[in-house]
């Protein structure tokens, strides 16, 4: 395959069937990435994959409730769940001498197992489909879709949700950053850490809910870390994390189209692929906390010593 | 009766008792701290000290008793206390600069959404000079030592401008020359006519630092001013007399006070 075909194609002939992946890519990253700014700072990445899994259960009882497909009663059933898998994560950690970590496994497993019975039960008969729900449709969004602006009805509520979550990140960001880096100073000026957690968690439902559809609900989880991670290793400035999380957004977004045509593999684990890649890249080269950094500047001390 | 016996004391406390587990950590807790003074609290590890602050801030439930902050609810002079958590209670490698901490004090009268303006980052830059860092406004916190960053804190504590404070160990992992310099901070405040309580773990220093000391295992053994209640019998009470290093520091108080 020529770089042509890898890298100018796409735009050149296809691009009505290329924009609208990357506008969805970018949109379920960008909005899973600010999210996970959040998750990564206050150390609960793993709570975004148990949210991520026990969707499963929830759409499947909002679909054996309502007997449709449509968005709405799937979106309810999902925020439900999500809600109620952190609140069983936190009465397990704090009522019990079980640790967050086994908390966490022991919920969303459960919930995963309880949404893989209910759709064996229910589901077997009709269209909701588990690969779908498992590994996302990113490359036939716009097969059914209708098309409004240019974008698919999926993407534009994706990137109406990403703008939603970008507007109460900068409304509330003192009481974000407050409650993340010191939960008690919070609390004690008014701020309660526990209301801000549950509606983080809450957005962070609401995010993931309307991500796994296209990239699945495996998936999922990599969105949420990846662009926080790699901006957390570039630079020591929140606002800035949110920045630099949203450009890894966008890269990998791009990114995983140009490597999922070269391979001809499915886009959404490509995105995650390339996402990885800069990840990698960040933790080689960057100017604060990079490997190269941190290695010159041992071999600076040592050197120093030596003189001394 | 002297003024500061009818005025309103900074802080009352009556038969507070905490649980952890239906363990009790500390038991039918009486004291009532006048305005105006800096008070020690000490005891050996798990007397109850931190916990003691939590439970005033409503960090920890109590299972019994009550709390009054200058005669109300803490919740009617939220405003008015400041709390200065322990040094490993946050993660210092948070992508904040100590100026963005230090402004995190005036969030509290800011209210919802609302960002700290110019009058905020004033009042946090003066704050920070009077801990004597305002070099290192721009600089990311795990870029500080131990007694920087416990600097960073007192700087939070100032910007709150409260009227009691509320300190967990802010001598821990110090240097010398930090210390003396947060000891003179701490007398500053005071001289303000503010509160001042300040868990503090090394006896030896306590006496001098502290204008009244509560001695506390679990449940009070004392509490009043210093030269009253540092005594030989009261700190092995306090200690379970089982250091021999606390009749020698009590013996040694008691020729210099001679």
């Amino acid at each position: 395959m020529s770089l042509y075909q890898i890298f100018i194609e796409p735009w050149e002939r296809h691009a009505s069937a290329y924009w609208p992946i990357l506008a969805m890519a970018f949109f379920v990253t960008a909005a899973c990435g600010l999210v996970g700014n959040y998750l990564v700072l206050r150390r609960i990445s793993l709570v975004g994959d148990a949210i991520s899994h026990s969707v499963l259960p929830g759409i499947a009882i909002a679909f054996i409730l309502t007997n449709s497909r449509s968005g709405p009663p799937m979106f309810i059933g999902a925020l439900v769940a999500g809600v109620i898998t952190t609140l069983i994560i936190e009465v397990l950690h704090s009522r019990t001498r079980i640790k967050q970590d086994a908390a966490i496994g022991i919920t969303f497993s459960t919930m995963f197992a309880i949404g893989v019975i209910l759709i064996s039960l229910h589901g077997s008969h009709t269209d909701l489909d588990l690969d779908c729900v498992l590994f996302g449709k990113l490359d036939f969004l716009s097969s059914k879709e209708k098309i409004i602006m240019g974008l698919p009805g999926v993407a534009l509520t994706m990137g109406m949700v990403a703008l939603i979550v970008g507007c109460l990140i900068v409304l509330f960001y003192k009481e974000l950053l407050v409650s993340s880096f010191d939960p008690n100073l919070a609390a004690t000026i008014g701020i309660s850490p526990r209301l801000v957690h549950y509606l983080l968690m809450c957005i962070l439902s609401v995010v993931v809910v309307s991500a796994f559809t296209s990239v699945g609900a495996i998936l999922v989880i990599a969105m949420l870390i990846l662009p926080a991670a790699t901006s957390y290793l570039l630079t020591d400035r929140l606002w800035v994390m949110m920045l630099f999380s949203l450009i890894h957004s966008f890269l990998s977004a791009i990114g995983g189209i140009h490597l999922a045509v070269a391979f001809k593999i499915p886009t959404a684990p490509a995105t995650v692929v390339c996402g990885m890649i800069f990840f990698v890249a960040a933790w080689i080269f960057s100017p604060t906390h990079g490997l190269i950094r941190y290695w010159f500047r041992s071999r600076a001390s040592v050197n120093g010593e030596c003189i001394n | 009766m002297s003024t500061e016996d009818i005025a309103v004391p900074a802080l009352e406390i009556h038969d507070l008792t905490v649980s952890y587990q239906k363990r009790p950590v500390l038991y039918g807790v009486d004291v009532t701290v006048p305005a105006g003074s800096l008070v020690g609290v000490v005891g050996p590890n798990g007397a109850g000290k931190s916990t003691l602050i939590k439970s005033v801030m409503e960090l920890v439930q109590f299972s019994d008793g009550w709390v009054k902050v200058f005669g109300e609810d803490l919740k009617n002079n939220i405003s008015r206390v400041g709390y200065v958590p322990q040094r490993e209670s946050v993660d210092w490698d948070f992508p904040v600069s100590v100026i963005d901490v230090v402004l995190m004090g005036c969030y509290g009268r800011l209210g919802l959404i609302r960002r700290p303006g110019k009058e905020e980052k004033e009042k946090a830059h003066a704050a920070l000079k009077k801990v004597g860092l305002e070099a290192y406004a721009k600089r990311q916190i795990a870029n500080l030592s131990g007694g920087q960053q416990q600097r960073v804190f007192l700087a939070r504590a100032l910007a709150q401008e409260s009227d009691l404070y509320l300190m967990d160990e802010p001598f821990a992992g110090v240097d010398a020359a930090t210390e003396s310099a947060i000891v003179e901070l701490l007398r500053e405040i005071r001289d303000q006519g503010k509160t001042l309580i300040v868990v503090h773990h090394d006896l030896g220093s306590a006496r001098e630092y502290f204008d009244m000391m509560l001695l506390l295992n679990m449940r009070v053994v004392a509490f009043g001013k210093t030269e009253e209640v540092f005594t030989g019998d009261l700190l092995q009470q306090t200690y379970g007399g089982r250091l021999t290093v606390l009749s020698e520091i009590a013996e040694k108080f008691a020729k210099e006070q001679s």
